[in-house]
């Protein structure tokens, strides 16, 4: 479908459009100098803050702003609660509490020696060949396994999960029907898979899930649902964007990546540069009461993307904002979000990219981009590359 | 000379673990991965430059190095 061509950013911008989607940099650039809260009439009224600090006011205003409805789509489909990201406050909290003791870094770490295997034995599969597509072959093959085995579901049910975590966050934005059918699926999936649990328990995130309590009660069975689902979705193609942007950049980069190789004790700091600097995920907000940010009027019933990609590249927060410096050091980056909302997988995502760019550079440490083809982008909610063809040496 | 303490707002952390990752002689988190200062949070010498580290670090800004006069 071709969307009608955008004139003007600052009144009239579209997140779909081939030129956000394909490198939106510029654009906020532009934006947050001459008009730091955009606003479109698309997708039934939005609005783009593009300067950290008000990305941060939005994001710690749970009065006026709500999870309740967290894509820009087309048109709203019925509410959909993934909780806790769905949630508001007073709710947020205990179905919050409930997911964090299985994703601290202790926790996680506990998870490292699976995902080193499971990233050792991508790179050997390919390390050979001249080359490969370091988003589809590599990146996209990583979480996706990783959250299989922390819910205890195999490894092999990847390529169902991808399927419906496109329909859900990319098709489903302009496709209802796409989206619907994908939530019934996954719904259908997931009930299957505790019942088989009921009888047989396992040392899994459904089996832990599936008994939990809110205040002595069984959580109901939307919850745990929508607690699982979310797990799905979030986990996946978020991580697998972060991973590709990194070898993205490295790809582009010799001078960063022989250094990273001569120095791997400087990947976690890389890594968090790469996190600030190429930050894949966009949430929004709903207004549920009208309010000003920064002198401008909201109006109750809009959406308001929260660019937590475009806060990262704030020159007022972060010294040369628009350059990658693999070894900078002070870096109080949104990509996790900010607020009561940070995102609950950020340690699990941490790894899983230290990771894959360990075992990666420790057998790869040398490769470029594949002149002869094109870099694509995903688009919406969450931003990586979706092919990235990459020649060794 | 004036010793330093770290302190973490507790209301304010949401968890980000980076001052635990930078700082793991000065933080430690709960059974939520939330952080809090070790002990009473004083600062070793040595790790003077680790608790501002740690500080610049924190997305939700919780993290105060405070002067503590004898």
């Amino acid at each position: 479908m071709t969307r009608p061509p955008v004139n003007d950013w600052s009144t009239d911008f579209d997140h779909l459009d081939p030129r956000w989607v394909e490198n939106p940099y510029p654009i906020w650039e532009e934006l947050r100098e001459k008009c730091p809260i955009a606003h479109t009439e698309r997708f039934r009224g939005v609005y783009f803050p593009s300067r950290y600090e008000d990305v941060r006011a939005v994001a710690y205003d749970t009065e006026h702003f709500s999870s309740r409805r967290i894509i820009v789509r087309e048109t709203p489909p019925p509410r959909i609660p993934a909780p806790p990201i769905t949630s508001d406050p007073p709710e947020h909290r205990p179905a919050k509490n409930l997911l964090l003791p299985a994703f601290t870094p202790d926790a996680i770490r506990e998870h490292e020696p699976r995902t080193r295997e499971i990233c050792a034995r991508l790179v050997a599969g390919f390390a050979g060949k001249g080359g490969c597509d370091a988003a589809a072959d590599y990146a996209q093959e990583i979480p996706v396994r990783v959250i299989a085995v922390m819910l205890g579901l195999p490894e092999s049910e990847g390529d169902r999960f991808r399927k419906w975590i496109h329909e859900i966050l990319e098709a489903g934005i302009t496709r209802p029907d796409i989206l619907m059918k994908a939530m019934g699926e996954t719904t259908a999936y997931f009930q299957a898979e505790i019942e088989k649990r009921r009888t047989d328990p396992r040392d899994d995130l459904i089996t832990r899930l599936s008994r939990a309590t809110i205040d002595g009660q069984p959580i109901t069975e939307d919850h745990l649902l929508g607690a699982l689902r979310l797990i799905l979705i979030a986990g996946i193609d978020t991580t697998w964007s972060a991973i590709g942007s990194c070898f993205w950049h490295l790809a582009q980069h010799p001078e960063d990546r022989q250094r990273l190789v001569k120095q791997p004790e400087l990947i976690p700091t890389a890594v968090e540069e790469f996190l600030r600097a190429y930050a894949p995920v966009t949430m929004a907000r709903e207004v549920i009461k009208d309010v000003e940010i920064n002198g401008c009027p909201i109006k109750t019933g809009e959406m308001v993307l929260l660019s937590f990609p475009a806060a990262n590249r704030d020159p007022r927060i972060f010294p040369e904002a628009e350059r990658v410096m693999i070894d900078r050091k002070e870096n109080r980056h949104a990509a996790f979000g900010l607020g009561i909302h940070r995102c609950i997988g950020s340690n699990l995502a941490r790894m899983e990219i230290l990771v894959a760019l360990q075992e990666w550079l420790k057998l790869i440490p040398e490769f470029r981009l594949d002149p002869a083809a094109k870099v694509t982008w995903s688009e919406g909610t969450v931003r990586g590359p979706r092919q990235l063809k990459v020649l060794f040496r | 000379v004036p010793t330093l303490k770290v302190k973490v707002d507790r209301d304010k952390c949401q968890g980000h673990a980076r001052c635990a990752a930078l700082a793991p002689e000065l933080f430690e988190l709960d059974e939520l991965g939330n952080a809090r200062e070790k002990g009473d949070g004083t600062v070793p010498e040595a790790l003077v430059d680790k608790a501002y580290l740690a500080k610049a670090n924190c997305p939700e800004e919780a993290i105060e190095v405070i002067e503590d006069k004898p």
